[in-house]
C-alpha cells in the first residue's frame, strides 16, 4: 500500500487524476504480455514531462520505493511486471513527436509515442524508421528502446539500437542525463546511449529519444515459398545468406503456426505444408528482381513445393500482418502459449530447428516454431495450459534444454525479447560469472538502491547448467 | 486484496465465478493486440478501459485477487460492447460473451432503485418481448408526435425537465408508424423473375415501429434480386438489448420463440437489416448452447441468419441502381458509410455494403476515417453513458465532416439515430443526411 505522505507528495507533483491506487488501477498494471506472471503494484502514476519524472524519482528514492517504467505492457519477458510492488510509471501522456529534422534526417520523440503511429508519420514524410516489432500497433518507442526490440526487418536493417542516437533519461536520484545527439559519429566517452537501449528499465527512465531515419527503399517484392519438409525450409534460410543475399525479411512458419495464423487471418495459406518462408527484398528494382530470381533458385534447389510472388503491396502487407499475429494466434491451440527467442548464428538455423523438435519430443510437449529465421532468431513456442502444473514443469525443462542448445551452437538465450524475469536464471550461462559482475557493477553505479525495475535481469540464483553430453 | 484469506465470499464474486467462462478468461494471453481497436481505450488511454484490462479485472475477481466493487461494475458497463476487439484478437477470445456474462452476474446481484427497477421491468419484460405491445408504444409515440403534444412539450419547455442527452434523442426520433410492415404490405412476397431462394425477413421491434419504410424497402430489394420473402407474423424482439444489459434469461426466452416461429416458416435464409439484431440472431447457438432441448434448432437458426447486404452481394441477382430521376444534377453525389459494429465485428460483414454503394450510378463512395469505429450509440449506451458517448460522437463527426459527403449511410437503427443526432449537433444539417443503406439503395433502384 502506498503510504499517505508518499501519495500526497506524488499528488502535489501530478495532481490527483494522475496518481492512482484503487484496486482497478493496480490490477490492470500487474501484468504484461508474458504468460503466468502477475504482481500488484502499490500505485500507478502518469507523468507528462521530464521535470515531473525527475521530481517523482526524487520522492521515490527518498522513500526507497521501487519504480517500473511502462509503455503499453506488451513485452514478453516479464519486463513490466512490478514483482516487488512499488510504483508503475505509465509513459502514455508523454507521446509527442517533438521534431522531425529533415536536414539531419532525425526524429526527436517522447517515450510514450506509439510505434506504428510514428512509423506511419515518418513514411508520410518520405522517410523510413525500420524497427518493426510484431507488437508495433500497440507498443511505444520508449518500450522498444527499453527492450531493444527487433522485428521482421532485423536481418537487413538491424534493431532499435541501430536507430537510437541520443537519449534523455532520468536516473534513480532524479538527475537528468543527456546522451549522444543528432550525431552520426560520437566517441565522447562510454556509449551510454547504447548502454541504455535494452537496459529494460533497470538503469534509468527514458524521457526523450533522438532517432535516426533513413531514406525508404524504392522498390519491394514479397514472396512465399512452401515446403513439405521443415528442414528444407530451414536449410534454404542459411543458403540464401551463403549466396550473399540479405533479404529485408526472411520469416519461417511451421505447420502448426500456418494453421492458426490462417484460422485468424483467413489468407488461404496451404495447410498441408510443413513450413513456409515469407521473404521480402527491397532496394532498387533491378537489384531486387535479381535477388528474388536467385532466392527462387535456392528455394527450388531445397525442394520447395511452390514459390509464389505477392500480387500486390496490399497482399504482401496482409501476409506480414498475419505473421505478426503468430504468437497470439497459437493460443487457439491451447490457452497458454510460452514463447522464447533463442537465437543462433544464421548458418545454424537448420541445426537449431532439429534440436528444438528433438527436445519437444523428449519432454512430450507441443512446441511450434516460427520466427525471424533470416537473423537466426527463432521463436519456439510451447502451447500448453497454465492450469496443468505438471505439464508446465515439462515445458520449463524443455526450454532449459533449448537455451542450452542455442548456446552450444554459438547462440544466445534471447535475441530480442529481453531477459526480464523469465530468462534471468539463465543469463549467466550466456555472459559468464565475470560478465555478470561487470553488469552488476554497472547497475550499482546507476541505481545503488536497486529501485529501478528491481527483480529483472539479475536472478537471485542462476540455474544449474546441465551440459548434455552428445555422442 | 483478500488473497488467500478465508472470509465469507462476496456474493457477487460467487455469481461471477459461476457465470464467467473460465476457458475464455484463460485464453486471453494479454498480448494487447486489442488495445488499438478499443474506442474507450482510445478516448482515455487507460489500461482498465481496454478489453485486456477488463478481462484482467474479471479474472482478478474470479481468482480472488480483488473484490468486485462499484468501480468494477462501472467499468463493465463502460464498455460499449462494440466487439471491435474480437476481430483484432489473434487468440480468438470471445470478449462479447465475457462482458455479457459479467453484466448478467452484476444485474442478477443488483438491487436497483425502485424507479429504475420499474423501468427495467417495463422495458425488458412488459414491452420489448411483445411485438403487439411495441406497436402500442409506436402508436403512443405517433400520437405524441402528431397530436400537438410534441409541439406543446417543446413550446412550454416541458422537455427541459429531461437531461440534455435524452432531449437530443427525442428531437431526432423519426415519426413512428402505427402499422408495421406486415399490416402495410402483407406477409408473403413472390420473387421477381426466377426465384433464387426463399428468405424470411426479421423485421425487428424498433425497426418496425420507427423505420417501417426501411422494412418495406428491404422487401422490395430482396424480391427484385430474386428472393421470395416471407415475414413470419409471430416473430418478436431479437433479445439483443436484453443480452447486452445483463438480462440473459429474457434474451433466451425471446430466442426460443423466434426459433420456433422461423423454423415453422421453413426458409433458406433469415434476413436482417439491422446489424445489432442480426448479430444476436447469428449467436442464438451460443445463447442456447446449454439448453439441450433447443441447442440443435438454435444452430439451424444461427446458420441461416444473414444481413441484407451480404445476401444481395453473395447470392442475389445484380440490381440496377441507376434510376435516372433519383440523383438529379450531373455532379456525382458523395456518399460515405458508418459501419454497424455488430455487423462488422460479429457478423463479419464490411465489404458487402461497400460493394453495393460502389454499384450506385451517379454516386461517389468515399471511405470515412475510422468508419470501423463505434459511433457511441452502442444499443442504449448513449443513454446510459452520455459523457463517453458524446466524446466518441464528437470525434466521429469530425471524420464525417471531412468526407464532405451528402449522405452518411449506416446499417443499423441505433447507429442511424446517433448519426442523425451527430449531424444536428455539429451543425451539418442541410449539408449531410443520415440514411439507412437500404433506403438509399431503394431510392436509386431501377425497378
Amino acid at each position: 500500500m502506498l503510504q499517505e505522505e508518499v501519495k500526497r507528495e506524488l499528488i502535489s507533483i501530478l495532481g490527483s487524476a494522475y496518481v492512482k491506487d484503487d484496486p482497478q488501477s493496480l490490477v490492470t498494471h500487474s501484468y504484461d504480455g508474458t504468460p503466468m506472471l502477475q504482481s500488484l503494484p502499490d500505485g500507478v502514476v502518469y507523468p507528462s514531462s521530464t521535470e515531473e519524472v525527475s521530481r517523482i524519482m526524487k520522492v521515490l528514492s527518498r522513500y526507497k520505493i521501487p519504480v517500473v517504467g511502462r509503455g503499453s505492457g506488451t513485452n514478453l519477458c516479464g519486463g513490466t511486471v512490478p514483482v516487488q510492488g512499488g510504483i508503475v510509471m505509465v509513459m502514455h501522456r508523454m507521446n509527442r513527436i517533438l521534431e522531425i529534422d529533415l536536414e539531419n534526417l532525425t526524429a526527436t520523440v517522447q517515450p510514450g509515442l506509439n510505434t506504428k503511429q510514428f512509423s506511419t508519420h515518418v513514411e508520410s514524410l518520405g522517410l523510413f524508421y525500420p524497427p518493426d516489432p510484431s507488437s508495433m500497433a500497440i507498443s511505444t518507442i520508449g518500450g522498444n528502446i527499453a527492450e531493444c526490440s527487433g522485428g521482421l526487418r532485423g536481418l537487413k536493417y538491424g534493431t532499435t539500437k541501430d536507430y537510437v542516437i541520443g537519449l534523455e533519461a532520468v536516473l534513480a536520484s532524479g538527475d537528468v542525463i543527456r546522451t549522444g545527439g543528432k550525431l552520426m559519429k560520437d566517441v565522447a566517452g562510454y556509449d551510454l546511449t547504447k548502454l541504455l537501449v535494452g537496459s529494460e528499465g533497470t538503469l534509468a527512465i527514458i524521457t526523450e529519444a533522438t532517432l535516426k531515419l533513413i531514406p525508404p527503399p524504392r522498390y519491394k517484392k514479397t514472396m512465399l515459398a512452401m515446403y513439405k519438409d521443415l528442414y528444407g525450409a530451414a536449410r534454404t534460410v542459411s543458403k540464401i545468406i551463403e549466396n550473399r543475399i540479405i533479404p529485408a525479411t526472411l520469416e519461417i512458419l511451421d505447420n502448426a503456426t500456418i494453421r492458426v495464423v490462417d484460422d485468424f487471418a483467413k489468407l488461404g495459406l496451404p495447410l498441408d505444408m510443413e513450413a513456409i518462408l515469407i521473404i521480402e527484398q527491397d532496394g532498387d528494382q533491378e537489384a531486387v528482381e535479381r535477388d528474388i530470381a536467385i532466392i527462387t533458385e535456392v528455394c527450388r534447389s531445397e525442394h520447395a513445393d511452390q514459390v509464389s510472388i505477392a500480387a500486390s503491396p496490399e497482399e504482401a502487407e496482409k501476409l506480414l500482418t498475419a505473421r505478426r499475429s503468430a504468437f497470439t494466434a497459437l493460443a487457439r491451440l491451447r490457452p497458454t502459449t510460452i514463447l522464447e527467442d533463442a537465437t543462433v548464428p544464421r548458418s545454424k538455423i537448420a541445426d537449431m530447428v532439429i534440436e528444438i523438435n528433438r527436445i519437444a519430443k523428449k519432454h512430450q510437449v507441443q512446441i511450434s516454431t516460427f520466427g525471424h529465421a533470416g537473423d537466426g532468431n527463432l521463436h519456439p513456442t510451447a502451447t500448453t495450459d497454465a492450469r496443468n502444473k505438471e505439464e508446465i514443469a515439462r515445458v520449463e525443462e524443455a526450454f532449459e534444454e533449448i537455451f542450452e542448445a542455442a548456446i552450444r551452437l554459438g547462440g544466445t538465450i534471447t535475441g530480442e525479447h529481453g531477459v526480464g524475469m523469465v530468462k534471468s536464471p539463465y543469463l549467466e550461462w550466456k555472459v559468464g560469472p565475470a560478465g555478470m559482475d561487470v553488469m552488476k557493477a554497472i547497475k550499482n553505479s546507476f541505481d545503488p538502491d536497486h529501485l529501478l525495475n528491481p527483480g529483472k535481469v539479475f536472478a537471485k540464483e542462476t540455474r544449474k547448467r546441465v551440459v548434455i553430453q552428445r555422442g | 486484496m483478500a488473497n488467500g484469506q478465508t472470509q465469507p465470499m462476496n456474493p457477487l464474486t460467487e455469481k461471477l465465478r459461476l457465470r464467467l467462462d473460465e476457458d475464455q478468461l484463460t485464453n486471453c494471453m494479454r498480448c494487447g493486440f486489442c488495445l488499438p481497436a478499443c474506442p474507450t481505450f482510445a478516448e482515455t488511454g487507460l489500461e482498465a478501459e481496454s478489453p485486456r484490462g477488463r478481462i484482467a479485472l474479471m479474472k482478478a475477481v474470479t481468482d480472488g485477487l480483488m473484490a468486485p466493487d462499484q468501480a468494477f461494475e462501472d467499468q463493465m458497463n463502460h464498455c460499449l460492447g462494440c466487439r471491435a476487439c474480437e476481430p483484432a484478437c489473434p487468440a480468438g477470445v470471445k470478449y462479447g460473451q465475457l462482458i455479457e456474462q459479467a453484466r448478467d452476474a452484476i444485474e442478477d446481484h443488483k438491487r436497483h432503485k425502485p424507479l429504475v427497477r420499474a423501468a427495467r421491468h417495463a422495458a425488458f419484460k412488459t414491452v420489448f418481448p411483445h411485438q403487439n405491445r411495441m406497436k402500442w408504444v409506436g402508436r403512443g409515440l405517433r400520437f405524441y408526435q402528431k397530436s400537438g403534444l410534441r409541439a406543446a412539450a417543446h413550446a412550454t419547455g416541458a422537455m427541459k425537465l429531461f437531461p440534455k442527452h435524452l432531449r437530443d434523442m427525442e428531437k431526432i426520433l423519426p415519426d413512428a408508424a402505427g402499422r408495421g410492415v406486415v399490416e402495410q404490405i402483407g406477409d408473403r412476397h413472390p420473387a421477381k423473375g426466377e426465384k433464387i431462394a426463399t428468405v424470411a425477413l426479421f423485421r425487428g421491434c424498433i425497426m418496425d415501429v420507427l423505420f417501417t419504410d426501411t422494412n418495406i424497402h428491404t422487401v422490395d430489394l430482396l424480391t427484385a434480386a430474386g428472393f421470395e420473402v416471407v415475414i413470419p407474423r409471430e416473430q418478436n424482439c431479437c433479445g439483443a438489448l436484453h443480452a447486452h444489459s445483463g438480462e440473459a434469461e429474457g434474451a433466451r426466452e425471446l430466442a426460443r420463440r423466434n426459433i420456433q416461429t422461423f423454423k415453422a416458416a421453413g426458409v433458406d435464409y433469415i434476413v436482417s437489416n439491422a446489424g445489432g439484431c442480426g448479430a444476436i440472431l447469428s449467436e442464438y447457438d451460443h445463447l442456447l448452447h446449454e439448453d439441450p432441448q433447443w441447442r440443435d434448432d438454435a444452430v439451424w437458426f444461427a446458420e441461416r441468419v444473414v444481413d441484407i447486404s451480404d445476401l444481395l452481394v453473395r447470392f442475389g441477382r445484380k440490381l440496377d441502381f441507376g434510376r435516372d430521376d433519383a440523383a438529379g444534377g450531373t455532379e456525382p453525389v458523395r456518399i460515405t458509410y458508418q459501419d454497424s459494429c455488430h455487423l462488422r465485428n460479429v457478423m463479419r460483414s464490411s465489404d458487402a455494403p461497400r460493394k453495393l454503394m460502389r454499384q450506385v450510378e451517379g454516386a461517389q463512395y468515399v471511405e470515412m476515417t475510422g468508419a470501423d469505429r463505434c459511433c457511441g450509440s452502442a444499443g442504449i449506451y448513449n443513454i446510459t453513458q452520455p459523457a463517453m458517448a458524446g466524446q466518441i460522437l464528437d470525434h466521429k463527426m469530425e471524420h464525417a465532416e471531412a468526407t464532405q459527403a451528402s449522405y452518411l449511410l449506416t446499417s443499423n437503427p441505433g447507429c442511424l439515430l446517433q448519426m442523425k443526432h451527430g449531424i444536428e449537433e455539429h451543425g451539418l444539417s442541410g449539408r449531410m443526411e443520415a440514411v439507412h443503406i437500404v433506403d438509399f439503395l431503394h431510392e436509386r433502384l431501377n425497378k
